[in-house]
């Protein structure tokens, strides 16, 4: 069960909220067959639109083209200041991803990622703060190709784990 | 479903072709440690708990767990798959209720919820998710996809 958090006793610190908004430094990535036909591989996925040159030119695509949850791999740049993650432990609560036009190879994608909304929760594990963030994902021709909302869940104390504060 | 290519996975799917309450074909996947390791690289997800033990099992769990963005792809891969080289992915959403480990089999089922028209092409909603080793839909989704419609000669 949670409950929601008390005015008094927050973790959503004036700094924190501050974040609220505030955009990451975009960075741009070339969208390259290798790295595309690398995650198609890991996540076990054959079809042919990800890895096979003449099968895709065949189709509406028109060429190679990447799955829908690569945009993962394209990850946001920092904050302009330091995100100051109160807690050690993370979890990913889930995404929602909108598609305008499949990614395809040669595609230049400009990703910027803000927090739209933070807010804490009290459960079994204590405190947790839960972290909206919006990820955009735009073409060299200035398109918005898809966004990505994700929920991010941190928790308790102690030493940190690896990526905790990346996102 | 209209084959109208011999290479597989480039079939049409039409908006004809399908109703409300059809199942989408189920997609099973059994997980190892290396394929975590795999997509820890391809996605450039590294945080700890999901390739090293000890992180693992201070944070309570008995292994490893399986990246939620990665149970996300498999059932991106469900409908991507059932909806055709002309079928369009709209939107994905997908909840991690609960927590997956490797070295289990992990179902992605789907079903349509709901079908219409709009601009010329079907539009198409489905419930989705994944379904774990016990039977518990540990990864409840839902997915928007649109169809062709076939041509009226």
């Amino acid at each position: 069960m949670t409950t929601p958090a008390s005015t008094g006793n927050t973790v959503i610190s004036e700094e924190l909220r501050s974040f609220i908004h505030l955009e990451s430094v975009p960075v741009t990535y070339d969208i390259e067959c290798h790295a595309v036909e690398r995650f198609a591989a890991a996540i076990g996925d054959p079809n042919p639109l990800y890895s096979d040159r003449e099968a895709s030119e065949a189709t509406s695509h028109g060429g190679l083209i990447a799955p829908p949850t690569f945009f993962r791999s394209l990850l946001p740049g920092k904050y302009p200041k330091t995100y100051p993650e109160p807690f050690a432990h993370i979890l990913d609560g889930g995404s929602k991803y909108r598609f305008n036009e499949p990614v395809r190879i040669g595609d230049k994608i400009t990703v910027v990622r803000k927090i739209t909304d933070l807010f804490e929760k009290h459960g079994r594990m204590g405190t947790m703060l839960f972290k909206i963030s919006e990820i955009s994902y735009t073409n060299e021709a200035g398109r918005l190709v898809a966004t990505q909302t994700t929920t991010t869940i941190t928790y308790g104390t102690g030493e940190k784990d690896s990526g905790v504060g990346d996102n | 479903m209209a084959i109208t290519n011999s290479a597989v996975g480039t079939q049409i799917l039409f908006f004809e072709d399908i109703n409300i309450g059809d199942q989408l074909p189920e997609i099973v996947k059994n997980p190892d440690t290396r394929q975590l390791v795999m997509y820890a690289g391809a996605s450039q997800d590294f945080v700890a708990i999901h390739y090293d033990l000890n992180v693992a099992k201070e944070a309570g769990h008995p292994t490893v767990i399986i990246h939620g963005a990665l149970k996300s792809a498999w059932l991106g891969e469900l409908v991507t798959s059932w909806m055709g080289v002309d079928g369009r992915l709209l939107e994905l959403d997908v909840s991690y209720r609960a927590i997956d480990f490797p070295n289990s089999t992990a179902t992605c089922v789907g079903k349509v919820l709901d079908a219409r028209t709009e601009h010329g092409v079907g539009i198409v909603e489905l419930e989705i998710g994944l379904r774990n080793s016990e039977g518990i839909i540990s990864t409840p989704g839902r997915a928007l996809v649109s169809l062709p419609i076939r041509e009226i000669v």
